[in-house]
Formats: C-alpha cells, sequence, structure tokens
C-alpha cells in the first residue's frame, strides 16, 4: 500500500474530503517550490500534486503551460527536482504525486525513474499522456515500489474502458472533469455529477476531480460525490509573477485562496 | 516478426517504435479513426471516391519527368524526378488532406483543424475543406507565418482560419501541439487532419497509405516507361511524409536503395540542425516513440533549419524502423547546399522546388554524379518552391 492509499481510508474514516493543489516544480525556483508545498500543507491540503516542467504538454492550458516555459528556461534538471523532493518530503505532512509527462519517464527507463522517485519521497505517479494499454509495464513497477499510479477517466472514455482503468488504476482514480485542456472555468460540465456517480458505483477507489475547478461554488457542488478535488491552473496563475512580487505575499496569496477552497469542502 | 509491409501490428508499433502516447481524452477518437479507417478501406465506393478525386481534382498520376540537364551537368547516373510540385495546390500533400477529409465526413464530423510548417500542408486542407465545405483551422508557428507568408493568404483564401501560435520556438513543433489542444476540447466534432505521418496511431499508418499514390505510381512509370526499376530513391524527411509515401510500397523491392534526406542546418552542433535519425536517440514526441532531438531529461531540443517544412525535432516511427532494420539509408543536407540546389534545378531545368525538396536534390545530385550512365536515380520531388522565393531573397539580401 502506498501512502496515497493509507491517505484515503483515513479521510474517508474521519469523513472528510481532499483539497489537493498542483504546482509547477521550479516555478519560479526550487526554493519556492520546497515553500509552497511547505505552506499548502500548513494550511490543510492532506496530498499535493506536483508538475514536472515538460516542453510539449498536450493536456494544458496556457497557465500552466507557461509555469512549465519558465521553469524550463532556467534549465532545472530532474535531478535537480527529486533532489529538493528529498529534503522536503520528509518534512511535509502530505504525500506528494507528481504528474510526469511519459516522455521524461521514458527517457530515463521507467525502472530508473520509478527508483529515483521512491528514493525521494514520492508517493504517486499521474502520467497524463500514458494510456492505461501502454502503463502495464510502468503499473508493475510502481506497485513493487509501493507507489500509486494514478489513472485518468474523461467525459470521452467509453464506460467498458473505463472499468478497465478503475481495475488498473492505484491510489485514487483522477476524473477529469472536462473535455479539454486544464484551467479556470466558470461552470463545470451538468453531466459531471452522474458520471462520477456511475464510476462511485463500480469500483472503491478513491475518486478526485480535475480540470477546471477553481470556485468555492466548485468546491461546494463536487466535494459531496468525490474523495478530494484538484486544483492547478488558479494556483499556478497566482504563483506566475513571483519575480515581480515579495515571496512572503505570494504565499500568503496562495495559502489564503487555497484556505478558501478547504472551507468550502 | 511481420513484413514491413504488413506494420504497423494493431497497437500501433512498427518494430518498438510507434505507439500511442496522448491523454485519455482522446483516445475514444482515435479508436474510432481506426474503426472508420478499415471500414473505408474495405469499401470500394471510398476507394473509388478518392481516386477520382486524385485524377480530375489534383491531376494524377503525377509525372516522372527524366531531368535532363541535370544529369549531363552532374556526369553521372539518369536522375528522374516524381513531380509532385505539379499536383494542385504545388505539393504531395494534397494526397493526404483529400483522403482525411473523406474520412471526416464518413465519421460524421463537422470541422477540421490542422497544423502546418512551410503552409503546403494547411494549403492543401484548407483546399479539401474547401472542395467538401467543411470549416478548417490551421495552426501555424508565428515564425513560419512570417517565412511563408504566401501560403497563409491563399489558406486565408480559401476559407480557412489562420491561427498564429505564439508559443515555444513558434514553429512546426508549436503548431502540433496547439492543434492537439484544440483537439482535446472539440473532438466529439472536430477531426484532426495531421500532415505527416507522425503523431499517436493510426495517423503515421494512414498519412502513409494516402500518400504511397507516390509510390505505387513511381513503381508502374518505371516499369512502363523505363522498362526497369529505380536503384536508388531519395526523398527529404522532416515528418517523413512523402518520404513514406515514396517508399513504402518498395520496401519489398530490396533491389531498390532508399535514401531519406533530413535537414543539416548550419551545423552539426546541437541545435543547429533538424535530422533526429541523424543525430538524435529514440525518445517520445506528440504521441509517438521515434528519434528525436531531446535532452537527457526528455525535453524536446530546439532544432534549425531553413526549411519551415523540415524544422521539426521529431520523425514518423516508421522511419525510425526503417532505420533500425537498415532499410533506408537516412543522411543530411545543410542549408547552404539546399540554397545551392534550389539554384541549380531552377537554372537547368527550370522548375521552382521547395526548399524542403531541395534537400533530396542536392543528396540525389551527389549520388547520381558517383553513379555510372545506366544507373536511375529517382527524386520525390516533393514540392514547388514559389513559397520561398521571397525568404531566398531576404537571406541573399542579409549576406550581402
Amino acid at each position: 500500500m502506498s501512502a496515497i492509499d493509507h491517505l484515503f481510508r483515513k479521510l474517508r474514516a474521519e469523513g472528510r474530503k481532499a483539497l489537493i493543489p498542483f504546482v509547477t516544480a521550479a516555478d519560479p525556483d526550487l526554493e519556492f517550490t520546497a515553500a509552497v508545498l511547505a505552506e499548502l500543507v500548513a494550511r490543510g491540503s492532506p496530498l499535493c500534486e506536483l508538475g514536472i516542467p515538460y516542453s510539449d504538454p498536450i493536456a494544458d492550458g496556457p497557465v500552466i503551460q507557461a509555469s512549465y516555459t519558465r521553469a524550463l528556461a532556467k534549465k532545472v534538471k530532474l535531478a535537480e527536482i527529486f533532489r529538493m523532493l528529498s529534503a522536503v518530503t520528509p518534512t511535509l505532512a502530505a504525500p506528494v504525486v507528481t504528474m510526469v509527462s511519459y516522455a521524461i519517464i521514458r527517457r530515463h527507463g521507467p525502472p530508473q525513474y520509478v527508483a529515483d522517485a521512491q528514493a525521494a519521497g514520492v508517493a504517486g505517479l499521474i502520467v497524463p499522456d500514458l494510456p492505461v494499454e501502454e502503463s502495464l509495464a510502468l503499473t508493475e513497477l510502481c506497485r513493487a515500489a509501493e507507489l500509486s499510479l494514478i489513472q485518468l477517466v474523461t467525459p470521452t472514455t467509453p464506460r467498458d474502458r473505463a472499468l478497465r482503468i478503475i481495475q488498473s488504476s492505484s491510489g485514487f482514480l483522477y476524473y477529469v472533469a472536462v473535455v479539454g485542456i486544464t484551467g479556470e472555468r466558470q461552470e463545470l460540465p451538468p453531466a459531471l455529477l452522474d458520471n462520477v456517480g456511475w464510476l462511485r458505483e463500480q469500483s472503491d477507489l478513491p475518486i478526485c476531480i480535475g480540470f477546471g475547478i477553481s470556485l468555492p461554488e466548485h468546491v461546494r457542488q463536487l466535494a459531496p460525490v468525490a474523495d478530494g478535488l484538484i486544483v492547478g491552473s488558479a494556483i499556478v496563475r497566482r504563483i506566475a509573477d513571483t519575480a515581480a512580487r515579495p515571496r512572503h505575499d505570494v504565499l500568503q496569496e496562495v495559502g489564503d485562496y487555497v484556505q478558501s477552497l478547504i472551507d468550502a469542502l | 516478426m511481420a513484413p514491413p509491409t504488413q506494420l504497423p501490428d494493431s497497437a500501433g508499433r512498427f518494430g518498438h517504435f510507434g505507439g500511442r502516447y496522448v491523454p485519455e481524452t482522446l483516445t475514444a477518437a482515435l479508436d474510432q479513426l481506426v474503426e472508420q479507417y478499415q471500414q473505408a478501406q474495405a469499401d470500394a465506393k471510398f476507394a473509388q471516391q478518392l481516386q477520382t478525386l486524385l485524377r480530375d481534382f489534383v491531376g494524377r498520376p503525377s509525372p516522372l519527368y527524366f531531368a535532363e540537364r541535370l544529369t549531363q551537368q552532374c556526369g553521372g547516373a539518369k536522375i528522374y524526378l516524381k513531380r509532385e510540385d505539379l499536383n494542385h495546390t504545388g505539393a504531395h500533400k494534397i494526397n493526404n488532406t483529400l483522403g482525411q477529409a473523406l474520412l471526416t465526413l464518413r465519421m460524421g464530423k463537422s470541422r477540421v483543424i490542422a497544423e502546418t510548417g512551410a503552409g503546403q500542408h494547411g494549403v492543401a486542407t484548407a483546399t479539401a475543406c474547401a472542395r467538401f465545405g467543411l470549416p478548417c483551422v490551421v495552426y501555424m508557428g508565428a515564425e513560419d507565418v512570417r517565412r511563408q507568408a504566401p501560403n497563409v493568404f491563399n489558406m486565408k483564401l480559401m476559407g480557412a482560419e489562420v491561427r498564429p501560435v505564439e508559443s515555444g520556438s513558434r514553429t512546426l513543433r508549436d503548431a502540433i501541439n496547439e492543434a492537439m489542444r484544440d483537439w482535446m476540447a472539440s473532438v466529439d466534432t472536430t477531426h484532426y487532419i495531421i500532415g505527416s505521418v507522425v503523431g499517436p496511431h493510426p495517423f503515421p499508418m494512414i498519412v502513409r497509405d494516402f500518400q504511397s499514390v507516390i509510390g505505387r505510381e513511381t513503381l508502374q512509370q518505371c516499369q512502363t516507361e523505363l522498362g526497369r526499376l529505380p536503384d536508388v530513391v531519395v526523398a527529404c524527411v522532416g515528418g517523413g511524409s512523402n518520404a513514406a509515401g515514396m517508399f513504402y510500397p518498395l520496401i519489398d523491392h530490396a533491389e531498390i536503395e532508399l535514401v531519406g534526406v533530413e535537414a543539416g542546418g548550419r551545423s552539426d552542433a546541437a541545435g543547429d540542425h533538424a535530422a533526429p535519425l541523424c543525430h538524435g536517440e529514440p525518445g517520445i514526441l506528440h504521441g509517438s516513440y521515434s528519434y528525436v532531438m531531446q535532452d537527457e531529461d526528455g525535453q524536446t531540443s530546439d532544432v534549425h533549419s531553413i526549411s519551415a517544412g523540415l524544422d521539426y525535432p521529431g520523425v514518423g516511427p516508421e522511419h525510425s524502423y526503417w532505420k533500425e532494420t537498415g532499410r533506408v539509408q537516412y543522411t543530411e543536407c545543410g542549408d547552404a547546399d539546399a540554397l545551392r540546389a534550389f539554384d541549380t534545378l531552377a537554372k537547368t531545368e527550370g522548375i521552382l522546388a521547395a526548399i524542403e525538396t531541395c534537400h533530396a536534390v542536392h543528396n540525389a545530385m551527389q549520388i547520381a554524379s558517383r553513379r555510372s550512365a545506366d544507373q536511375v536515380v529517382v527524386v520525390c520531388l516533393s514540392g514547388r518552391g514559389d513559397k520561398d522565393a521571397a525568404e531566398v531573397a531576404r537571406l541573399r539580401g542579409e549576406k550581402g
């Protein structure tokens, strides 16, 4: 069992839901990333998602793309990100999962990537460009290392396929709220609650919803049907101008924002 | 292992290259495309419709032309040009866009998106969409919008919307990223007509198949007009669609040497060329596993070529397979040599070829000059060069 399995078991026993913030590693630098992770956990996030910058992210909207571009412009390397995580994860009262393109994993070799992630204290992987058909080998490696491999189901996924994805996923199931890329939306699709409700009937695996979520009313609407809600672009946008402002102010603003969502759970 | 002409396998693999590395959102649409394409292949009416379009709308078959004065100048093997530049819209790209436009209609989709580098695929997509009354959006890197202004205007004339892409290196790779992102949100109603043998399965197979008319005609023309097969066949390789279409029907003719020419750019140094088969390593880009220019972390590297159509860090997975099996020899041609070939072909044959194509012309001239006069070298003359005239003039102006 991974740290994520333990976490959701505990949250369910306590009747609590998770607000899962996403931040981009090394935006604007790794020192800030370490500080923002600490801030997010201090505000009550029980799980954090860390985006590994990638040069060609297909599933990401302009806000997260721009954050990846900023991080890569400073030539940050995966080894440096893992080094930062090795120092930070033992101090955090919450597990960290990485969102990482399979291009990066494949380049390092899946066994090496999994070993390095495990050594850095990472609890799980979300690989947005690795469909279930291609994920068999990585699933085995993650299972052996007690890392969760979190798979995604989307509104375009046929139901028989969704069942296969649930079988293969561990830690939680990531339900993508919208047909499209990451980024804040005012309105979420009306069919969302029904689709998640159907998935719930199929499996006990915790379900977390992401893509498009940014407002307290989204949180109020979705928390009853989900184990967790993932918020990315709305946070990354608040970090985007860190270079031009005192860091303390940015941390405060991000913390207050995430707090407002947690309060809406 | 299956013989080369029966690849890819059901997972979209050519050997261990290819596959499908895309967000889950796109998987259902790709599965639908596989299914509809298989049905179309089994449908005689589909083949008939496409064949009629290729004959009456595109002007196929394209001639196999003996380049007499170019041959004299090289002083070796006879050089023949497969004149894809004489197709409607001036390049091989129309072979694929008409086929995929028919698939779009078959799938009941009502909107088309495409990416373009040099603009030839954008023009060919805009043309096919105008022909069938489909709304069309073309993503084009902002740098390429500048380099290939005539094609941008042509696309607009045919009713397409051209969206300049300002992210990343502002070239073909970024245009593909943006087209994929559009498709992520529009996949229920939109077909993505990808322009090369790249991307997730089944695109490398579908584009290759639609382009294979080039190689099939070449084989037939060689047999009927020359009474023999060619000794060497040369094509330029960016993503690799004209080369795949030319090579695929020839693959099982082991006696024909096949040469793919990548963009050698300014130098062999990283970032100075766009030649992943010559200098890259296998990795993932745009949904498939193939040779790519990337760093030790898997981040795609910036590349350079004088030609917008070859300025791409990846290559189709089947080319990687042909490289690995040794069936095709991949080499490169630099910016300066391509420009010289542009000049030479214009002055000896009265043909302005696309700067992409001139990479193949240069290497074909070198090969021909080393061979005896009884040998035959065929070059895929993939596109016409009017679009490049202004850029060539600008480059000369800069050099004084």
